[in-house]
């Protein structure tokens, strides 16, 4: 017994085994006293009311939904809707940053002062107050019937930017479907809503500025030497850009960058605060009409942990990719 | 974030707490010498703070009222301002003692939410706000408009109810806090703001750059009977609040006003004498002071006096009796008798 004891390895896998007990039977107690204690205190539990009636609308969905529709599929309704202006954020914010993390190095003074301006104030501003800014800003434009009309079709008012859309609707040849003001809204075309726009704006600026920090700091990571020798082979200054500094460069930045795009993910709930119809805000509306916070709130983080973990891998393949591959 | 806070608290709550004991609430109010009471944020003539930090309002005077009959001194209070998602987290974990946060008293929160609702201190009907200038004259007209909407209510539900039975389409904006939905809606965002009657016109005494330029359009769309509320489980408490809210509109039916309750002392109307202690046992009853409505009286009033100086002429919302009449006067106030 005693030379098992001072068996270090044996030892060891016995410290993690009790480590792991304690962790699963520490989580069963848990989930155990809380069926215990809402059963005691009258609460429903379970996630039956996933397949109930919602019975409430959502403003703007990427799938067709109406108050008859269910539960689930008002949360799906909030989750696509959090995967498109997660998406669409990821996208503008990468470019917007790249742009303003090279523009910050260029030899130009103005331009380079301007981006430091722009990255200083944005950075130390909570994304919150900029979103209200931005819902200020869009809520502040003309009402609908005194829209901005500049050209045939295209309305910007406080109720969006509507634009003439495709009608797929009739047949095999689309339709092209042109708003115009019909009572309260515009009618037919794409409309982009104040609360999309406004939380679209406000995570691809705030998060540009982090992103054109991290892009800065990559390409200040390449050794002088490597412009230089491109220099001396002839190469133009977009060239060495692209073919020299920009694959060197991603091996520091896409690491960081990952945890950006991790925020703009989970930054996204903010959404409640400027009506944006998100993951969270229909979850919040879905508890209180069922009471159910503790299954209401667990799903939400299992979908964000969901999409965290996807986003992570996805990166981490980019990474290895384009990893630096020594021989 | 204090939604989440909330939220993450009530979880915990569920997740870590003992079980609950019977009589456990009202021992525990005894025990620690105040009521923490769960109120709104701020709604001007239920439950609002005053530029001193002193609370007021209909929903207010029901936790003072139940402070008077528990401890005789109305004061004896502790309010924890609340948002719609946070209230019934709240009240369920044990944050507060009673919620008197104007809720709608339904069939689910009753029964799957773990709550006892005492009984109703405002009937109330969901409604819309509009611009006077958009010349809508009713809600049948609002076909394709954008409603303005708070979360975490019936009302979003009521809306899309609504809309539905009528054949209608609108597009709800749905903004979580009470500021910022309500500058959307004064800025043009939406075409109609939607909420109980009662909020939209302190929304609009209070928040109005001009209040004449908007109105309240005729129909109620609901049925809104907003009521105190307790948890499940605690039914001395349950009967202590209850009854707290009956002694103010039972005063009100016998005449009794904070003014004349002294001289009603010596009132030789029995049902007087035994509502004030004049007549022992009402007190013993409920497990408090046999003054207890005496004191709710002395120091809050009756219920018609509360309304008038909350919600009625004496206040900014002006609002009318109504439903909220006694039922001699053709309202819905009606006290069990306590004897």
């Amino acid at each position: 017994m005693a030379s098992l004891w001072s068996n270090l390895r044996f030892r060891g896998l016995l410290y993690q085994v009790l480590v792991v007990g304690a962790v699963v039977a520490l989580g069963g107690w848990l989930v155990h006293n809380t069926l215990v204690n809402l059963a005691a205190r009258g609460i429903a539990t379970g996630l039956g009311f996933l397949g109930r009636e919602a019975g409430f609308d959502i403003s703007e969905s990427v799938i067709a939904f109406s108050p008859s529709d269910t539960y689930a599929r008002a949360l799906l309704v909030g989750l696509l809707n959090t995967l498109v202006v997660s998406g669409l954020g990821i996208v503008s914010a990468t470019v917007l940053g790249t742009l303003i993390g090279v523009a910050r190095l260029s030899g130009n003074w103005l331009v380079g002062r301007l981006s430091t301006v722009y990255i200083e104030s944005i950075r130390n501003v909570p994304l919150l107050l900029q979103l209200f800014v931005w819902y200020g800003v869009v809520t502040s434009l003309p009402v609908a019937r005194l829209a901005l009309h500049p050209l045939p079709g295209v309305f910007l008012s406080n109720r969006g930017l509507v634009i003439p859309g495709l009608d797929w609707s009739q047949g095999w040849l689309p339709i092209l479907d042109i708003p115009h003001l019909a009572g309260f809204n515009f009618v037919g075309g794409l409309t982009l809503s104040p609360e999309f726009a406004a939380l679209l704006a406000g995570l691809t600026v705030y998060t540009a500025a982090f992103i054109a920090e991290i892009v800065r700091a990559g390409i200040l990571a390449v050794p002088k030497g490597q412009t230089e020798a491109a220099l001396s082979l002839g190469l133009s200054r977009g060239q060495i850009l692209r073919l020299v500094i920009l694959p060197q460069a991603l091996r520091v930045i896409v690491p960081p960058l990952t945890s950006q795009y991790l925020n703009i993910a989970k930054n996204s709930p903010l959404a409640i605060a400027i009506g944006y119809p998100d993951l969270v805000a229909v979850s919040n509306t879905a508890i209180n009409q069922t009471g159910q916070a503790v299954e209401g709130v667990a799903l939400v983080m299992v979908v964000f942990l969901g999409i965290s973990l996807a986003l992570s891998a996805l990166m981490n393949w980019y990474n290895k990719r384009v990893a630096l591959v020594t021989r | 974030m204090g939604r989440l806070h909330m939220l993450a608290a009530a979880v915990a709550g569920a997740l870590l707490a003992g079980p609950a004991l019977a009589g456990a609430t009202f021992d525990a109010v005894k025990a620690k010498g105040f009521i923490q009471c769960g109120v709104n944020l701020g709604l001007y003539g239920f439950s609002a703070p005053d530029d001193k930090g002193n609370w007021s309002g209909l929903d207010v005077d029901v936790c003072r009222a139940v402070a008077a009959a528990v401890f005789g001194d109305a004061s004896k209070v502790k309010f924890t301002p609340l948002s719609a998602q946070q209230r019934l987290p709240a009240l369920q974990s044990g944050e507060v003692d009673l919620l008197a946060r104007n809720t709608t008293w339904t069939l689910t929160r009753d029964t799957a939410n773990g709550l006892d609702f005492t009984t109703p201190d405002y009937y109330d009907g969901q409604g819309f706000m509009v611009a006077k200038k958009l010349g809508v004259r009713s809600a049948k007209d609002l076909n394709g408009a954008t409603v303005c909407v708070l979360p975490g209510t019936t009302t979003e539900q009521n809306l899309a109810d609504y809309f539905r039975a009528n054949k209608m389409s609108f597009k709800p904006v749905v903004i979580e806090k009470n500021e910022e939905l309500n500058s959307a809606f004064f800025s043009g965002r939406c075409d109609a703001l939607s909420s109980d009657a009662s909020q939209l016109a302190g929304i609009r005494a209070g928040q109005a750059a001009n209040p004449d330029d908007w109105m309240i359009l005729p129909e109620l769309i609901s049925k809104e009977p907003l009521s105190p509320a307790v948890r499940q489980g605690d039914p001395q408490w349950t009967d202590v609040v209850r009854w707290s809210q009956y002694a103010m509109v039972y005063a009100e039916e016998k005449g009794l006003t904070s003014a004349s309750v002294d001289a009603a002392l010596k009132s030789p109307d029995p049902d007087v004498q035994r509502l004030l202690g004049v007549t022992a046992g009402n007190g013993k009853a409920l497990g408090v002071d046999e003054k207890w409505a005496y004191a709710i009286i002395k120091q809050v009033g009756s219920y018609g006096e509360s309304f008038e100086r909350n919600v009625g002429k004496g206040s900014r919302l002006k609002l009318e009796r109504g439903l909220n009449a006694l039922y001699t006067h053709g309202g819905l106030m009606y006290a069990m008798p306590p004897r």
